[in-house]
């Protein structure tokens, strides 16, 4: 019960923060916010035993927070207020409000009896016979270290048994980091060269 | 109290796409991608929480039928460990873009740049 207290706590700080960087009207604050929303998601992710996640986080938060702050630092952009619509406002809250509604009765509502498992009582829980299957994810805890000889199951799982999607992820990775640096560099040399023989 | 824990991680979800949908900033914009991420990455880890679990790391002299009896479900984790760096590589795109927009329009307001585009 604990967990779960401190876990809605610093849920609830991360929604004031997201809340406040969706809305303050200066950018340099907003960034700021975000960066304590995703430090604050490190700590849930220690909170409820992913350690592996928590340090992942955190260096993908420096590392967003950097390029974010990139941006903003030196491009001071006046126009970011925009007029309060009420009519707007109004409508936005009314559909967040029906969405929350429906999330309400799809995780157990009323009768604790949703289309998902309860919270700490994943379907990995169900022994073999139950209703619901138990997935996967036991045979990876219980056989993993045997077949793999990997003490941490996580990256059993992203190393061994489901290699390829690393590999897919790693090349995510270099398209975007290639695409990044294609949008961002200067005009290659030889087409200035060109430049200058036609305009000498 | 589990399920205030997922209605609030649904609320976060929404911020992000309130973000992306109405604001008219690309930085807010991209606030706003990274909120969603976040509400992401958060429910799927908490969908595989076990109540009492531990970290799913074997410790030396632990028997393996307790560790699989007690650790928190590890394939969550490790999809959303992907998704996370998956999520730098998008952020990194992004800012790439924005500092592109404004070197070419010299601001970050949605509406001057499609105005702008003649």
């Amino acid at each position: 019960m604990g967990i779960e207290l401190l876990v809605v706590a610093l849920l609830v700080f991360m929604l004031i923060a997201a809340l406040v960087a969706v809305e303050t009207s200066d950018l340099l604050s907003a960034v700021i916010s975000i960066g304590a929303a995703g430090f604050a998601l490190s700590a849930i992710d220690l909170l409820v035993g992913a350690p592996d996640l928590a340090i992942t986080q955190l260096v993908f938060e420096v590392i967003a927070l950097v390029l974010l702050l990139c941006v903003v630092l030196t491009r001071r952009d006046t126009s970011v207020t925009q007029p309060r619509d009420a009519l707007r406002t109004g409508v936005a809250l009314l559909a967040c409000g029906v969405v929350l509604v429906i999330v309400f009765f799809a995780v157990g509502g009323t009768d604790g009896r949703g289309a998902l498992p309860p919270f700490g009582d994943p379907v990995l829980n169900h022994g073999p016979g139950a209703v619901v299957s138990p997935g996967v994810s036991a045979e990876y805890l219980a056989r993993g270290a045997r077949e793999t000889g990997a003490a941490n199951a996580v990256m059993a799982v992203l190393l061994d048994y489901r290699a390829y999607d690393t590999l897919g992820e790693a090349t995510i990775i270099f398209v975007s980091i290639l695409g990044a640096y294609a949008i961002l560099r200067r005009v290659g040399r030889r087409a200035a060269a060109r430049k200058e023989e036609a305009a000498p | 109290m589990g399920i205030t824990i997922y209605v609030l991680t649904f609320a976060l979800l929404l911020i992000g796409i309130y973000a992306v949908v109405a604001k008219k900033n690309v930085v807010k914009i991209i606030v706003g991608v990274l909120v969603i991420d976040y509400a992401v990455n958060l429910f799927l880890v908490l969908v595989g929480y076990r109540t009492g679990g531990g970290a799913p790391i074997l410790a030396e002299g632990q028997p393996v039928t307790e560790f699989a009896r007690t650790a928190v479900d590890p394939l969550p984790q490790a999809m959303v460990l992907t998704s996370i760096v998956i999520g730098l590589g998008i952020t990194a795109l992004m800012v790439a873009m924005a500092i592109r927009l404004w070197e070419n329009y010299r601001t970050f307001d949605m509406n001057e740049i499609r105005r702008l585009r003649g």
